[in-house]
């Protein structure tokens, strides 16, 4: 086991994959002699060279279109977007081109293209640093969507993320970056989960928490304090936004028979929605309470000295567990 | 390589009232950015000192083989439509030569990627055209194998395709392929619409910083559906690539001959690792922008009969019989195999059938998903509920 921070460990994780394949490649804006605005892909240009960890044009689309290229051609390219907020413009390829290449040519061609976008707010950033467009890639078939939330994860789920002979969208809580955890480089990969799997970080047997990427920590951290309450909390960490590891998810409701979800981005019609749908179809009868969301309002993301107001933090999630207790 | 975007500069509008003169609507092969053209409108062979060609007479009426073909099958997938055995079909007539031309000029090796509308391309790469019409007729959206035939599926999105491309020039660095005896290069189709598109721009970016070996071949058709040049461009197209830092040269999209030459120097360049080219094929959208488009709201029936005396099958036919290189037993085999390929791609259209219901959701990742085999079986189920067996 080795300590490692999340930025780290996703950098280990990208490591192995390009000496593990050599038809793995990186690209994006700064990611080859700076290492990345928050230094996730530091020294790998240094020691696998400038045709495979490849300084591009500030241009997002160009970034996701001619990986799509270099895709057809056999390779397995790591697209870096430099934030969330900066996706959009790579949207129409994403959406157009990556997700539907495989079904539009009837299963001919694969595109194992990994999309990682450093995601979230709480870091005190300007406009378009902060943001949580997740549900926008889950909304689109043949994408596959995957946010990490610890070191360990981060460091097998990149790797099962470029073996991936579908596209991925990885997504990486920024403000945890520095977050140290402990990691097996050795066997991390081997042992790991499938990447579609969610986990549960805390068992507990009175409500069931439903969380991914920044809010996994802020989760455990609720439930630590409900504990003191004498509430017992179950920490589900999704992993696997799309698809659904439904069958975690109403394991856990089934036993609880309360369920709260929480993140980042706005609630209307967020991923905590379509999991609220299936949980009261799939347990109906046994749940003691409605499904719960807490998490960004119906606003664009508010200046940084209001984040914490927009923020879904250890208050808020209480809160939530509260209420389910009030049916 | 020699090209004409140097002497082009000087033409180059200095007012600001845009007109087709400045856009070069109406070059002349003698004017400074004007057309490269080696067999006249009227079927005269000229010389052009950058593009000598060495074609035989069997390479000359191949070529003429393939454009009443291809236009055969264009004609006989318009009727397809308007009996309703299509849903639409975006028309190649007037294109032929654009694409004839640069689709024969490629190597076996070489990978396209082309619009919607690339018929011509198509059967330079031996995609059975009948592949073309289920993507038309609403069976599949491409379904040919894009690495067997060096051709990639159709893309519809505009000029998204031009990024693809890049890419996949740029996997020919890494794989070593440019340089030397077995050297590959891509080619990528887009017309004069694509180039307001920022993902061409962004294409035409990677292109030049990573010198990707790699063809830009735009096929000025003059009109965006409805939207003429003047809507796209202050300048004309192939002097863009200047300002990217690449080589563009203007062709005669209607002369064959032309269009085979300068892709094919191109080409090679690219092969050779001397980077992109834009190509500007000079040509005119003969038909509509599809079946579901009406250009008499938007353009002079005189334009297209002015079009009309450049017509690229006519040309190559004049020059062919004049030169007493085919004799009328050779038209006549030629319109009596477009007869029978038309019957053969009317026939194949009008049997196609349907894909079964639950095709759709097959493809959609490398292996389903649980919440996708959930519903599958749940659609499944309820068309069994209306007829025992109807969804399997």
């Amino acid at each position: 086991m080795t300590t490692l921070t999340l930025s780290r460990a996703i950098n280990e994780g990208l490591r192995k994959a390009l000496e593990n394949d050599p038809k793995v490649l990186i690209m994006g804006e700064d990611v080859g002699k700076l290492g990345g605005v928050f230094r996730v892909t530091d020294g790998l240009q240094k020691d696998f060279g400038e045709a495979r960890v490849i300084d591009t044009p500030l241009a997002e689309s160009g970034i996701v279109g001619t990986a799509i290229g270099l895709a057809l051609r056999g390779y397995r390219p790591v697209c870096e977007i430099q934030f969330d907020g900066f996706v959009f413009p790579a949207v129409d390829q994403i959406v157009s081109q990556l997700a539907k290449m495989r079904y539009r040519s009837r299963g001919q061609v694969s595109l194992p293209v990994v999309i990682r976008i450093p995601c979230g707010g709480g870091i005190g950033a300007v406009e378009h640093h902060s943001e949580s467009p997740e549900i926008l890639f889950a909304h689109t078939a043949g994408l596959r969507v995957v946010a990490c939330a610890d070191a360990a994860d981060a460091f097998a789920m990149i790797q099962q993320s470029i073996s991936s002979d579908d596209p991925v969208i990885f997504f990486e809580p920024k403000r945890r970056y520095w977050d140290k955890g402990e990691v097996d480089t050795v066997n991390g990969v081997a042992e790991a989960l499938p990447l579609d799997r969610a986990k549960t970080v805390l068992e507990g047997t009175d409500v069931t928490l439903l969380t991914y990427g920044p809010l996994v920590r802020t989760g455990l951290e609720s439930a630590l304090a409900a504990r003191e309450d004498g509430r017992s909390v179950e920490v589900v960490d999704l992993r696997s936004l799309s698809p659904l590891d439904m069958d975690a998810i109403c394991a856990s409701v089934r036993k609880t028979g309360r369920c709260v979800v929480a993140h980042e981005a706005p609630v209307y019609a967020g991923l905590g929605a379509e999991i609220a749908a299936r949980v009261t179809e799939q347990c109906f009868y046994r749940l003691e309470a409605p499904v719960l969301r807490v998490g960004g309002f119906a606003t664009p993301y508010p200046p940084s000295r209001l984040e914490e107001h927009y923020l879904p933090d250890l208050d808020r999630i209480l809160d939530a567990v509260d209420r389910t207790f009030g049916y | 390589m020699t090209v004409e975007s140097g002497a082009a500069t000087t033409a180059a509008p200095a007012s600001p009232v845009i007109t087709s003169e400045a856009l070069g609507r109406e070059p002349a092969p003698d004017q400074p950015g004007g057309l490269v053209q080696l067999l006249t409108p009227e079927g005269e062979r000229i010389e052009h000192p950058d593009y000598l060609l060495d074609l035989s007479a069997d390479d000359i009426r191949s070529m003429y083989r393939d454009l009443v073909l291809v236009r055969t099958i264009d004609t006989v997938a318009i009727a397809l439509q308007r009996q309703g055995e299509l849903g639409i079909w975006a028309s190649l007539l007037g294109q032929e030569a654009a694409q004839i031309g640069s689709g024969r000029a490629l190597s076996p090796g070489d990978m396209v990627f082309p619009t919607y509308r690339e018929h011509g391309v198509a059967w330079c790469r031996g995609i059975d055209p009948v592949k073309l019409l289920e993507l038309y007729r609403g069976v599949s959206h491409g379904g040919w194998a894009p690495e067997e035939h060096k051709f990639h599926l159709y893309t519809i999105v505009i000029g998204a395709q031009t990024l693809h491309a890049t890419g996949y020039a740029m996997g020919l660095q890494r794989d070593g392929a440019v340089g030397g005896e077995a050297a590959e290069a891509v080619i990528v189709y887009f017309g004069d619409g694509a180039t307001s598109q920022g993902d061409v721009n962004e294409a035409f970016v990677w292109a030049s910083v990573f010198n990707a070996p790699i063809v830009f071949f735009c096929q000025n058709n003059q009109w965006a559906i409805s939207e003429p040049l003047e809507k796209q461009s202050r300048i004309p197209l192939y002097q863009r690539a200047r300002g990217f830092g690449f080589p563009g040269l203007r062709v005669d999209g209607n002369d064959v001959l032309a269009c085979y030459a300068v892709t094919q120097k191109a080409m090679q360049a690219a092969r050779e690792g001397q980077g992109p080219t834009l190509i500007e094929a000079f040509t005119y959208r003969m038909g509509a922008h599809t079946t579901t488009d009406d250009p008499t709201r938007y353009r002079l029936a005189s334009e297209l009969e002015m079009w009309k005396l450049r017509d690229p099958i006519e040309r190559v036919r004049a020059y062919l019989a004049r030169t007493g290189q085919a004799e009328p037993e050779f038209f006549a085999e030629v319109d009596a195999e477009a007869k029978r390929v038309g019957a053969r791609v009317r026939e194949a259209c009008r049997t196609m059938p349907d894909p079964p219901p639950l095709a759709i959701f097959d493809h959609v990742y490398a292996e389903p998903t649980a919440i996708l085999r959930a519903e599958r079986e749940q659609y499944a189920a309820y068309l069994d509920s209306f007829t025992e067996g109807a969804g399997r």
